[in-house]
Formats: C-alpha cells, structure tokens, sequence
C-alpha cells in the first residue's frame, strides 16, 4: 500500500531527471533551458514574499471571483432549462454554439464593452465557464433516475418538492463536472488574458513579461505556479466534491 | 370471455365489500392495445398477487392504480374514494434507484412523514414503532448504499409503510436480490401483511413467490390483458418451507402453471 502512494513520485524525479540530462547534453540552449535548480530557486524566492506570490494571488483571485459569477448564473439557469426539456431544447443550440466557440475570441468584444481593466478578464472567463456549468447542471436535472422522481411523486410530493428534494440532489455530481471543468477553463482564460496589453500583473502577465525580459527561470517559475494553482483548484474542487456528494458512484 | 360481463367476483370469494374497484380501464401504448374495458375488484385487506406473460401490463396494472402511469380511461376507486384521498405505499423493483443516496436510511423512510409536515418528534415515533414492530435490526443511521440489497429493500418497504398506507403495492420487489435474501424478504413481508393486515398488490415473477405469499393470485392472459383466471388461496398463515410442498400449495401452483402456460401458447 505504502509503495503505491509512493509511485506519482516517480513521473516527477523521472521529469528532472530528463530535465538534467537534456541540459548535461545541450540538447537545447542552455539560456532557454536552464538547469531545474535554477528554476526552483526562483519559483521558491518569487513565491515566498516576491513578485510571483502577488501575481499568483492576482490570478487566484480573478478565477475565484469569475467561477462564482459563473455559478451563480448558470446553476439556477442550469435547474430550470434541466427541468423544463422544452426550454432547454429551445436554447440547446444557441448553447452548445457558444460553448464551442473559443472564449478568447470574445475579448476584443468585452474589452469595448468593459475596458482593460479588471472587469474583461473576470467576465469573459464567467462566459466561459458558466456556459460549460450550464450545460452540466442542465444535464444533471434532465437524466435524474426516472425511478426516484416517481417514488417522490407517489410519496404524495408536490412538483416543486420532486425538483428541491430530488432533481436538485441528483443534478449535484453532473454540476461538480461542470464546476471543475469551468474553473479550469476559468483560469485558461484569465491566464491568457494577462498577457494582454493593459496588464500589470497576474501569472500571465508575470510569464509574458519574463520571456520578453528572456529571465528564463522566472518564466518557468511562472509556469510552474500557474500549473500548481489549476492543480490545487483542481483539487479543491473534489474534496469539497467528496464531503458533499458522498454517494456519486455508488 | 366477454368483457362487459359482470367484474370477477373476488370480493364476493373474500366475503366483504371490495377495495379497490376498477372500472372500464384502457391503455395503449400506441399501435398496441394492453387494456381495453378492463374490470377488476381487489377485496379489502387481503393480498392479491399479479402474475401472466411477459409484456402483458401487470406492471403498468398497478402503476395506473397507483397513479404512476396515467391511464386512457376508465375509472379507479379505493372504497369509493379518488387516489388523492387515498394513502397508499410503493415498493419498487430497483431499490438503489428508488432510495435517496444523500439521505441516511431513517431519513429515507421518515421522507414521506415529512411531506405531509409531521413534527420531527413524532416522525421519529413513527418510524421507531415500525422497526419495533417488524423487529428491523438494521442501523438506519447508514446510508443505504452501505446496506446489502436485501437491508436496502427493507428500508424501501418501511418508507412505504410508515404513512400506515391503504394499499401496498410492490413491483417485483425481490427480483434484484439472490435466493437466500428472496427466501427471508418473502417471510418478512408475510409477517408485515399478517401484522398490519394492509391490502396489498404483488407483481410477480415468480410463480411460487405470488402464489406463497398470496389470498389470491390474478392471472392476466395476453396483451389486451384480460383476467385469465383468479385463484383462491387459502392456506394458513404463517406459511414457511413445509408450504412449498403441501399438496393443496402444489396443485395450486400447477392450476396457475397451467393458465399461464394456456395464456402464453395463444400468442
């Protein structure tokens, strides 16, 4: 059991292992390539009290505040459009038009409307994000077991009881997909807004501006946390999944 | 037989008023005729068992009953009363997909008490009383999927008799559970009918399960279903394993046998 818990570690030693070869043998320039231990110290030095922690804190941030405004649209808009199938058929394929298209081919539309501040980068991720949730969410309501809607129905519960009591609670694992799918998508988003002009700070902006400044440590640091926080949102998100949906699957 | 013929006559075999009484009942499910001025009686506190050939409408019998499945036409009476007055418990096939997984097992069954706006105290005496009274030994604080198939099932039946229903209706209830779990499934709900005495509608398909638990076993023919025969059976109660091979329960079980047999072989 023990040995097992111990396998994920072998991927990252194997990872800096071919890091250290790759430099050891040149196989890149050593200015775009630096040695793993230059890259670390920088991602330790900027995390702890330097540029990076703030940057990273900016992007956190920005993220949250986009997946709240995300589920707080599309989760009760998720429950009607799941609970009334005609509606939902009615917008299914405006929907589905604008969960293809690429967010990021939404910016210049928002930066008109909104700015270069703050405000874009938050709400194109919330467009993003909210329409994945929507989907789910509206998913999860429309295939919840046709068998439990009929024992609460003949308990005597009234349709609004059915759809609180029931659909809801049956809709909550297809809306955690949706939560953990929209925050990643959330962050892809915020991330690449950073780097546009007008930023001053934020992970993306923090790797933009270390490969424009070719301070190639930095920007693997950068990387680095932008990898570890979509990781730990990640994460968050099926922990708090597991406490509150303890019978998904079973 | 003609169907405009007078109801068959159960509740006159049962010697009291019946029941339930369905008149004149259609359903199609559409090109296909299942009911068509279907008429039934089912007597007051005994319990009846459905059985006939595959896709015949003996589920979709008592879904239209219990007001699951919404019936062509045609009208259903319990003692005179509408559904809406009348309280009434279900018990489905698929137990894992009828339980409430976020809900532990004592919530599951209180649900119902909490629908119809009982005070917490008195759900919980409610539901105390019954596991008294069947000599449950389940923990309910767990949730149902911690609890074996059978225990699950269990838990599905108390929810349906804690309202103190009318009318029981169960759905092939044991058909997802092994043999040894059908065996003490079976001796727990005679002792629940021989305890509360409920009217209460099997659907079956298992011969000797209908015909062990049964007063009377209905016998549906083919779709458009008609009553192919409704056999007595009145073997004392408690029944158990020596039942299975008493003479009068096997020439019971072959009568049935051969009905259903006739039935299936006229398609």
């Amino acid at each position: 059991m023990k040995r097992q818990a111990l396998l994920p570690i072998v991927g990252v030693v194997a990872l800096v292992v071919v890091w250290y070869l790759a430099v050891w043998v040149r196989l890149v320039d050593p200015v775009l390539l630096p040695p793993p231990e230059k890259a670390f110290a920088a991602l330790v030095q900027g995390m702890a009290g330097g540029r990076l922690g703030y940057d990273f804190w900016r992007t956190l941030e920005r993220t949250a505040y986009a997946i709240a405004i995300a589920a707080v649209i599309a989760i009760p808009l998720g429950i009607l459009l799941g609970a009334n199938e005609k509606a939902y058929r009615a917008a299914e394929f405006v929907i589905d038009f604008f969960r293809s298209t690429p967010a990021s081919a939404m910016f210049p539309l928002f930066l008109v409307i909104f700015g270069v501040g703050d405000k874009t980068k938050i709400l194109v991720a919330s467009f993003g994000a909210a329409l994945v949730i929507l989907f789910n969410v509206a998913y999860g309501v429309m295939n919840a077991r046709k068998t439990r809607l009929l024992a609460a129905k003949v308990m005597g519960a009234s349709r609004l009881r059915v759809l609180t009591d029931v659909m809801l609670l049956e809709s909550l694992p297809q809306t955690f997909v949706g939560l953990r799918n929209g925050v990643s998508l959330a962050l892809v988003i915020v991330v690449v807004a950073e780097m546009f002009i007008g930023s001053i700070d934020g992970l993306g902006y923090r790797v933009f501006e270390a490969q424009q400044l070719f301070n190639m440590p930095e920007m693997y640091a950068a990387i680095f946390a932008s990898g570890a926080l979509g990781y730990g949102l990640n994460l968050a998100f099926m922990l708090v999944e597991k406490r509150f949906v303890h019978w998904a699957g079973k | 037989m003609d169907p405009r013929a007078a109801p068959p006559a159960v509740a006159a075999a049962a010697g009291g008023a019946p029941h339930i009484t369905v008149r004149g009942l259609a359903k199609r499910f559409g090109e296909a005729v299942v009911y068509d001025r279907f008429d039934l009686d089912i007597p007051r506190g005994r319990f009846v068992s459905i059985f006939g050939p595959n896709g015949c409408g003996k589920s979709t019998l008592i879904n239209m009953i219990a007001g699951l499945v919404p019936a062509d036409g045609g009208e259903i009476l319990f003692g005179g009363k509408h559904l809406a007055d009348t309280k009434i418990g279900y018990v489905f096939q698929n137990y894992r997909e009828a339980l409430f997984p976020w809900l532990r097992s004592i919530d599951n069954i209180e649900y119902p008490l909490r629908l119809a706006k009982l005070p917490k105290a008195e759900r919980r005496a409610k539901v105390e009383r019954l596991v008294a009274h069947l000599g449950v030994k389940i923990d309910l604080n767990r949730y149902p999927y911690e609890l074996s198939g059978g225990q699950q099932q269990l838990v599905s039946i108390m929810r349906a008799l804690v309202v103190e229903p009318e009318v029981l209706f169960l759905d092939e209830p044991f058909s997802a559970l092994d043999y040894e779990m059908t065996l003490f499934m079976r001796d727990q709900l005679q002792a629940v009918f021989d305890e509360t005495r409920t009217t209460t509608i099997l659907v079956s398909h298992d011969l000797e399960e209908a015909v062990y638990l049964a007063d009377h076993v209905l016998l549906l023919s083919r779709r458009p279903a008609r009553v192919a025969d409704l056999v007595a059976m009145d073997l004392p109660r408690p029944r158990d394993a020596h039942t299975l091979s008493d003479p009068d329960f096997v020439r019971i079980k072959g009568h049935c046998l051969d009905v259903f047999q006739r039935e299936v072989r006229k398609g």
